[in-house]
């Protein structure tokens, strides 16, 4: 399922005095089955870039379209697209109401209209893809959950409902090393195996680096760099005048060269830097 | 949002003449103005009033059409009035139509009362459109101020006040995410019968009070960790001055409200 944006503008509070422009002619096109991320300065339009792709927010100009659907129609139905568009807000914790986790973690399939038992088989699918027990969760009520465990729950609200498109805004924000690991490694098993269309939003070099195929860069409200992670990360200065850094081994390669040794600075993960500095000593560890 | 196009309790930042005024003074105007308007029976009397409000706005330089747009949420209360007035007041008859009947004296109420109440609606909220909330504040604790020794606890009132103030955007913000989140995962606020919408309320309601209950206990806390132990003692940043533009606007709003009042 493909996303497309054609010179979308969007304005908050429009016709007041306290007017914003939060997207100004955007462009782009997300293929079926991507693995995108979206980087970007505080304020550049991020989370109002992605509210576009499921129609939680109209643009005030330009045109959106999901699976070839005009989401700018009036008779589009926004509901089903948000059913196949998935979309994780930031902190989804603060959003959970259920008496029972399987209540809060079915509304979204309830919503669809889906009969109980389909409810309850989803509910026991998204718990797992979030690596949670079913049995064991799910008549507890969610506030008594951990933090890490509520989250979890959360994102299982998004995932009962099957999406064929997942946005995550943050997902890791405010949680421990491990927890971090953990929900990014379900993520990507989702794209892996069930071929679903990713995109997340993120603060961490690190994060995109490892999991995006593609990588999109926001600046006041503008896409400023789209390509793979190893192109845009070539474009250092760029990121450092919009105040975005490069993923730590990226910036030690860099330093490296600077220093006179012989390396390629296109490395994202620990492993390439390491073949990489051996090389550059003549083979010997 | 539907939020978005609230104007009441709003304030837009400024410079003008009308923001630098003392709170207390704008005040004292406001209960004037509130006063002269249900003093004041006759049209002409109105049409003043009007002037002297549009005058107020060209001085605080706000968007005309920002401070009309004010109007809109209370749009139906204010043609029930009129309404409610222009057909149920008993008279000479002027226009019959089946059960209708509009009598001169039912036109004329009704006309006064709706231009009371937009006047009324218009005046008040320049109040808050020209005074930030901490001014707002400042000003009613210290007007309060002479009453503590009969046992009106000003300064927590004023606190009070301020931190709701303060927290009405935070949850109006709060609430737009959440119901955005829960419509993400198909709720519908819009549909169904009275039951159906009720119930449905119940995934915003629930993450809305438990964000409050958190943010109020975090406040808590943070007042704590900075020493507030109440008014007593308190030494202010600001002080209120009441300059010679106070005393200017002063007397010419008392006397206005009293050469209107009582003529007109």
């Amino acid at each position: 399922m493909s996303i497309r944006l054609e010179n979308v503008s969007f304005r908050y509070l429009e016709d007041t005095p306290m007017e914003t422009e939060a997207l100004l002619d955007v462009t782009l096109e997300i293929a079926d089955g991507e693995f995108v991320g979206i980087i970007g300065p505080t304020g550049s339009g991020k989370s109002t870039l992605i509210q576009h792709f499921n129609g939680l927010l109209l643009p005030s100009s330009g045109k959106v379209w999901v699976d070839g659907v005009d989401l700018t129609h009036k008779d589009t139905q926004l509901r089903q697209i948000r059913q196949k568009v998935g979309m994780v807000f930031q902190y989804p914790e603060h959003q959970l109401f259920g008496e029972t986790v399987l209540e809060d973690v079915g509304f979204g399939p309830r919503n669809m209209g889906l009969a109980e038992e389909e409810v309850v088989e989803r509910v026991r699918r998204a718990l797992a893809y979030v690596g949670l027990d079913f049995a064991e969760l799910k008549d507890q009520s969610p506030f008594e959950l951990s933090g890490g465990q509520k989250r979890r729950v959360a994102i299982a609200g998004v995932l009962a409902m099957e999406p064929s498109v997942l946005i995550l805004d943050e997902p890791t924000a405010g949680l421990d090393p491990k927890g971090r690991e953990e929900i990014l490694d379900e993520i990507c098993t989702l794209h892996r195996e069930r071929g679903i269309t990713v995109i997340l939003v993120t603060h961490s070099m690190e994060d995109v680096a490892r999991l995006v195929d593609r990588l999109i860069v926001m600046d006041r409200g503008r896409v400023a760099l789209d390509g793979t992670p190893v192109e845009v990360f070539r474009q250092a200065e760029t990121l450092k005048e919009l105040g975005l850094g490069l993923p730590q081994v990226t910036e030690l390669m860099h330093e490296l060269k600077a220093k006179g040794m012989a390396v390629d600075t296109d490395v994202l993960t620990v492993e390439a830097a390491e073949e990489e500095i051996v090389k550059a000593l003549g083979g010997q560890r | 949002m539907r939020f978005r196009n609230l104007t009441i309790g709003q304030h837009i930042p400024g410079n003008s003449v009308v923001h630098r005024l003392d709170p207390r003074t704008k005040i004292l105007g406001t209960t004037l103005l509130i006063v002269l308007l249900f003093a004041v029976n006759g049209f002409i009397g109105y049409g003043l009033v009007a002037l002297a409000i549009a005058g107020v706005i060209h001085l605080a330089k706000l968007p005309w059409r920002y401070v009309i747009r004010g109007l809109r949420p209370l749009l139906v209360i204010l043609l029930l009035t009129v309404g409610l007035n222009v057909f149920l007041t008993e008279g000479e008859v002027i226009f019959r139509l089946w059960f209708l009947t509009i009598t001169r004296e039912g036109l004329a109420r009704g006309g006064m009362m709706g231009t009371r109440l937009v006047l009324l609606i218009v005046g008040t909220s320049l109040l808050t459109l020209t005074t930030s909330p901490i001014q707002l504040t400042d000003g009613i604790e210290s007007l309060l101020n002479p009453f503590r020794r009969l046992g009106v606890p000003a300064h927590e009132l004023a606190m009070m006040m301020t931190i709701a103030l303060r927290f009405i955007p935070t949850l109006l913000e709060e609430t737009e995410k959440i119901m955005k989140a829960q419509m993400a995962r198909g709720a519908d606020f819009q549909s169904g019968g009275l039951m159906q919408r009720a119930k449905s309320l119940i995934p915003l309601l629930v993450p809305l009070f438990v964000s409050a209950f958190r943010r109020a206990d975090e406040l808590a806390i943070a007042m704590e960790a900075r020493g507030y132990r109440g008014g007593q003692g308190r030494t202010k940043f600001r002080e209120l001055r009441f300059g010679r533009i106070d005393a200017v606007a002063i007397a010419l709003l008392v006397t206005f409200t009293v050469v209107v009042g009582v003529f007109f």
